[in-house]
């Protein structure tokens, strides 16, 4: 990512700003939480679940292209794993919706730990390249291990009660209960960036001979960070696969991967809110043109290139430029 | 397990290994001269192919005029893209290019399957190269023969194009530093596009050669490309013959593991790439800068 693009949308963490800009985030999390729960009486709540899964996912990809400059291509796969684990384990093992969550994203972070141990050695284009033929990889192991079910997937995937009492059939508990380990998983990334780990990764991403020179183990830090980006991108895949009782090869496939990309990319790279603004505009896109009988993925290709070609910035990242805010 | 089987998915790996080297070819040439990652093309790959079926179904153009064509018509549609798109984002950070070209391989897959639908379609052999060879421990058919033998051409008119020819001295010198040869009074954007549409049009020349072997449909060079990338980090960036080796010798190894663990045939490559890079991060044949 460029220099220029990251400073105009980075988030409000410059220090002299510290104090004013945890105010206005506190402000904003006020009016975020406010909009998730009138949410479900404005819209289809199973709608909503979509989109605060795949929001979650795509926050956990901009916080490792976000605070570390690392592009992953792969991330489907953890999303994905973690659904098959997640489902299996609720459909097989019986464990109930929360155990099968950690279940899930242990799983995603398990094999976030492998990939990311050979892949944050390099660096930019390589990098890219490589966890997305590492994320292929995963693909063909659904294929053909015995209990993800190759092209049949995992259905009638039992969802459960939360905390052994309120039924996930009903589909405003199910709503509620996503969003909680939405605002759970989100608010922990946040965290995250703004800790010092989280400025390291910064001064990582912007100068790594130089954090090098002051003694940091670098690739330790990108692997840390690699990590939990694979296990938020798991919890999204786990909540995903128990919520709509299903998990299939597209969980997997490159085109999801390249889909949580396109969320991040349109909502504005770097920004906070600008994955899920993404993710709800790529999901509802979606929605909308899997009735048109238009071609979607061409469709998606042309925003692709004319997102990349006239606004970079994003829907949030461009916002945050017009009104000046640094 | 008979010896006929073992050599024919040799012969197999053998000639994937070629339409890998084909197009990690055209991959390092535009890496060099762009800077860009172009992930778009397995599309052009896939455009060879449809274009060469095209052209025998509507205009009654037979292969080896297509082997001709196919790839100046890849050629100059990369050069277009190249002039209008990619253009843009060369002031940018690297991973604008590759998502750009991400954005142009979805559509122009998307399109094709708006307009084919996914199903494949065959294209014969053409007469002259029909038959087979009785080399006494198998049967070699005479295309498939054909495949490695004009893949290997390709790969080496390429090569000596950019290493002996004085278009190639050029094109060199831009990818090592493209303001002192602006400053020689190259023309250094137009060898950009040359550049590019060279690339592109061996992914093309490779998909006329996969025509009559694998069934032409859109989302054939969608599965390809990924495999490529591998071949290409197993490979380690910056060694035209590297490329080219490790490209044979990985589609080798897929063949021999059709026959020997056929479930894991098509993961061995992406195993490989990740044991490479636990021991050789660079690459087989990378430096590491």
């Amino acid at each position: 990512m460029s220099q220029e693009t990251l400073q105009a949308t980075s988030p409000v963490t410059a220090p002299g700003l510290k104090s004013a800009g945890r105010d206005l985030t506190l402000v904003w999390y006020g009016l975020g939480i406010a909009a998730l729960l009138a949410a479900p009486f404005f819209f289809y709540p199973i709608f909503l679940v979509k989109v605060l899964c795949f929001a979650l996912f795509a926050c956990a990809f901009n916080l490792l292209l976000g605070s570390c400059g690392l592009l992953s291509f792969g991330h489907a796969a953890f999303f994905g794993a973690a659904g098959y684990v997640a489902g299996h384990a609720a459909k097989e093992w019986g464990l109930p919706f929360e155990a099968a969550l950690v279940c899930g994203t242990a799983a995603a972070a398990a094999v976030g730990l492998l990939f990311g141990y050979v892949s944050v050695r390099r660096q930019g284009l390589q990098f890219a390249m490589i966890t997305l033929a590492l994320a292929q990889l995963v693909y063909f192991l659904a294929l053909q291990l015995p209990f993800t079910h190759a092209e049949d997937g995992l259905s009638a995937i039992p969802r459960g009660k939360v905390l052994g009492t309120f039924d996930l059939d009903n589909i405003f508990v199910l709503y509620y209960a996503t969003a909680v380990v939405f605002l759970i998983g989100f608010v922990a990334m946040h965290r995250m960036t703004n800790s010092t780990f989280g400025q390291l990764l910064k001064a990582i991403r912007d100068n790594e001979p130089r954090a090098i020179s002051l003694g940091y183990e670098v690739h330790r830090y990108k692997l840390m960070a690699f990590v939990l980006s694979a296990t938020m991108a798991g919890l999204a895949g786990s909540t995903k696969a128990i919520a709509f009782k299903i998990v299939a090869l597209t969980d997997v496939h490159w085109s999801t991967s390249g889909s949580v990309i396109l969320m991040t990319l349109l909502g504005g790279l770097g920004t906070l809110f600008g994955p899920v603004v993404g993710a709800a505009v790529v999901v509802s896109m979606e929605d909308y043109l899997a009735d048109s009988g238009l071609p979607i993925n061409a469709v998606i290709g042309a925003i692709f290139i004319l997102c990349i070609l006239l606004f970079r910035r994003g829907i949030v990242g461009e916002i945050q430029h017009r009104f000046g805010k640094r | 397990m008979s010896m006929q089987a073992l050599f024919g998915q040799l012969l197999v790996g053998l000639i994937n290994g070629s339409f890998y080297a084909m197009l990690s070819l055209g991959l390092a040439i535009i890496f060099g001269l762009l800077g860009i990652t172009n992930i778009a093309q397995g599309a052009f790959y896939m455009l060879g192919g449809f274009t060469t079926w095209m052209l025998f179904r509507w205009a009654g153009i037979g292969y080896f005029w297509a082997l001709l064509l196919v790839p100046v018509i890849v050629g100059l549609v990369g050069a277009a893209i190249e002039k209008t798109l990619l253009r843009r984002v060369y002031n940018l950070d690297h991973m604008y290019g590759l998502l750009l070209t991400f954005g142009i391989m979805m559509f122009i897959q998307g399109m094709f399957v708006y307009f084919f639908a996914t199903a494949g379609r065959p294209y014969a052999v053409p007469p002259e190269l029909g038959g087979a060879y009785n080399l006494g421990f198998m049967f070699l058919p005479k295309y498939r023969g054909w495949v490695v033998l004009a893949s290997v051409v390709f790969c080496f008119a390429t090569w000596f194009a950019i290493e002996k020819t004085s278009l190639g001295r050029t094109l060199r010198a831009a990818t090592e530093n493209p303001t002192l040869t602006r400053a020689f009074g190259v023309n250094v954007p137009g060898l950009m596009t040359v550049g590019f549409g060279i690339g592109v049009a061996l992914a093309g020349a490779a998909g006329v050669l996969a025509a009559p072997i694998y069934p032409v449909s859109p989302l054939m060079g969608a599965d390809l490309i990924i495999v490529v990338f591998a071949v290409v980090v197993v490979g380690g960036m910056g060694s035209i013959l590297g490329s080219i080796v490790t490209s044979m010798m990985l589609g080798l190894l897929e063949g021999l593991t059709k026959v020997v663990y056929p479930q894991g045939s098509n993961m061995v490559i992406f195993v490989i790439m990740f044991v490479v890079l636990l021991i050789r991060p660079a690459g087989l044949f990378g430096r590491e800068r």
